[in-house]
């Protein structure tokens, strides 16, 4: 069967419980490209998932070492190399004065560079998505646990995905057209 | 939905359906249009505010010499210091797992966010030519400019750019999965537009919401010390002038007690009337509102101290002009503005204590209106009874305000209360994801 119509399969469990134990299942049985949709944060259920790396840790670091250091090396240049001003006999490279600013902004660029890699991680901004155009989809963000088998999948086969779905207890599952 | 699915799913609606029910399918009501109205007069009085003053200058202020620093210094103070209770209350608060802290964060955030974009408009309007307030960020340009790094001044205005920047964002990327709900729950054409613009895509998948907690916890851990130093900033830029009253190293710790004194009674002011008005009480209970009526006694003990503290110290340093400016306060010119910031702030809170006290609504929503309005006179107090006698009677002279003063300090609140209604009638007034996440990891150990 092919992939092209189909984005995927999904389907509906009862419990976050069930929701682990089917994506456990459908690891067991080799399926790799899941995707679980829940109101809430679960813990571990991305590790479960995939064994993917989460870089927005590492990138507020270094959004926040530029921020810091960047802002340093800027007082420094402008108040010892390029414009030097004696104010009252104080050294141009005012250290314990720098600090201020540049603390200041050690925190705004990691937060920058937190959102920004969250989003790009994420893969968003994205005005549309497949799952949009199901109505069931909108109770990922109320009231349902869902569960996405990609087409894209290499062991994806329409039929027996949804059988092995069912046999993990799921209460509804359906297609989900690309 | 089988049956099994019941309970959890009925849990997760109860959270959702209510809160985004006040945004998507209620009538705005008498009640927030009246003080939309309000609030929109009190912000054209504001607007035309700034533009006489750009046409006419600051002269339209009572400000002059020795009384430089006038109402536009203590509003900024007062209004950025009612900002940090709302950074507080989700930051600090969600650090510590205090999970009360759920139905409270939105709107206390909300509340940092416009506390501190009104509070920012009162520096550079105060600057004279505010039209060049942008000369405070290094930016290359042809005049050879560079910021003076050695200034206090400019501290403060790196501080409240990373202060604002930061607080929208944590607001904004808070605010994703609630505007998720609210795009798959609109009905409109027009609604579904606008939240799902305004969501970026949200989907809530498994390694989305991975790394959403990993950026919450980090911008969490972030907001307090950025939180502590701003306000320590603001108060740097009294301490670091060599004035009587302004001179002195408990100004930084002082400040953030006041900043979150003030903080706290305003989340008190608006959370009463938000959860009365909206009928949230499910959702903000008498539990948080003693909780927050607890806060607001304990750091203002915390505030009391530093009175006490300052009191003590003009006398235990023995410096003649730090004795005569205490004693000014206390008795001189602007001593009943003294007396009313100890009214307000020493007096009236003690009465918290009292269990009936906290638990009776209308006594806990006027002491808090005491506070921010005590809050506002000590800010006055700081400022204008160090420099209206400080060293020499040659310079010595009064201030007189205004009407522009209090136009201005009172079109502020009409910004503040209109962006304030803007978000209520817009945005999920509770954060309903985490309300969610509360009922799931419920349902889990059950």
């Amino acid at each position: 069967m092919s992939g092209a119509a189909e984005y995927g399969s999904l389907a509906e469990f009862a419990s976050v419980e069930a929701l682990r134990a089917a994506v456990g299942g459908l690891r067991k049985r080799g399926y790799t490209r899941l995707e679980a949709y829940t109101p809430f944060p679960v813990e571990g259920l991305a590790q479960a998932i995939a064994t993917s790396r989460d870089w927005t840790a590492v990138a507020m670091l270094i959004g926040g070492l530029v921020g810091g250091v960047g802002t340093l090396a800027l007082q420094y240049y402008s108040a010892a190399i390029n414009y030097p001003i004696d104010v009252g006999g104080r050294p141009d490279a005012s250290w314990p004065a720098f600090i201020p600013a540049a603390a200041e902004m050690t925190i705004l660029f990691a937060a920058l560079a937190g959102v920004v890699s969250m989003l790009i991680g994420n893969g968003l901004p994205r005005l549309h998505h497949p799952l949009f155009e199901l109505d069931r989809f909108s109770k990922a963000s109320r009231d349902g646990l869902l569960l996405v088998v990609r087409a894209d999948d290499p062991h994806y086969d329409g039929e027996a995905v949804r059988r092995d779905l069912s046999e993990l207890d799921a209460t509804h599952i359906e297609t989900v057209p690309s | 939905m089988n049956a099994s699915a019941q309970p959890l799913g009925l849990d997760l609606q109860a959270v959702t359906d209510p809160v985004s029910n006040i945004v998507l399918a209620r009538a705005p009501g008498r009640g927030w249009l009246l003080a939309f109205v309000a609030s929109i007069v009190l912000t054209a009085l504001l607007g035309s505010g700034i533009w006489v003053l750009l046409v006419r200058g600051v002269g339209i202020w009572g400000i002059d010499i020795p009384v430089a620093w006038g109402f536009a210094i203590a509003d900024y103070v007062w209004w950025i210091g009612i900002g940090m209770a709302g950074t507080f209350i989700s930051a600090a608060l969600y650090l510590t797992r205090q999970s009360w802290r759920s139905s409270l964060n939105r709107y206390a955030e909300a509340m940092t966010v416009f506390a501190v974009s009104v509070s920012g408009l009162f520096p550079i309007l105060h600057l004279g030519r505010p039209w060049f307030f942008y000369w405070l960020a290094p930016y290359p340009n042809r005049m050879a400019l560079w910021p003076q790094w050695r200034s206090s001044l400019l501290w403060d205005f790196f501080a409240i750019t990373a202060y604002l920047s930061v607080s929208i964002l944590y607001f904004y990327v808070g605010l994703l999965p609630d505007l998720a709900t609210l795009r798959d729950r609109a009905r409109t054409r027009g609604s579904q537009v606008f939240y799902g613009l305004l969501a970026l895509g949200w989907r809530g998948e498994a390694r989305h919401w991975r790394r959403f907690e990993t950026l919450s916890l980090i911008l969490a851990g972030l907001a307090v010390p950025l939180v502590f130093s701003v306000h320590s900033m603001v108060a740097l830029d009294f301490s670091e002038g060599l004035l009587p009253g302004w001179h002195t190293t408990l100004f930084p710790p002082f400040f953030v007690a006041g900043a979150l004194f003030s903080g706290f009674a305003m989340a008190l002011v608006l959370g009463i009337p938000l959860r009365r008005y909206y009928g949230l009480t499910d959702f903000i209970t008498e539990a948080h509102l003693d909780k927050l009526a607890r806060m607001l006694l304990a750091v203002g003990l915390v505030v009391d101290y530093s009175y006490v503290t300052e009191v003590f110290f003009a006398f235990y340093g023995g410096d003649r002009y730090e004795i005569a400016l205490t004693l000014n306060r206390l008795g001189g010119a602007y001593s009943w503005i003294f007396w009313t910031t100890i009214l307000c702030n020493v007096i009236a809170i003690q009465l918290l204590w009292l269990r009936r006290v906290r638990a009776n609504h209308i006594a806990l929503f006027s002491i808090a209106i005491v506070v921010v309005i005590g809050m506002w006179f000590e800010r006055f107090m700081l400022i204008v009874t160090s420099l209206y006698r400080s060293f020499l009677p040659s310079s010595f002279g009064m201030f007189y305000p205004t009407l522009w003063d209090l136009g201005f300090l009172v079109g502020s609140i009409g910004l503040f209360l209109l962006l304030f209604l803007l978000f209520a009638r817009l945005l999920p007034v509770v954060s309903m994801f985490e309300l969610r996440k509360a009922v799931g990891s419920r349902s889990r150990s059950s």
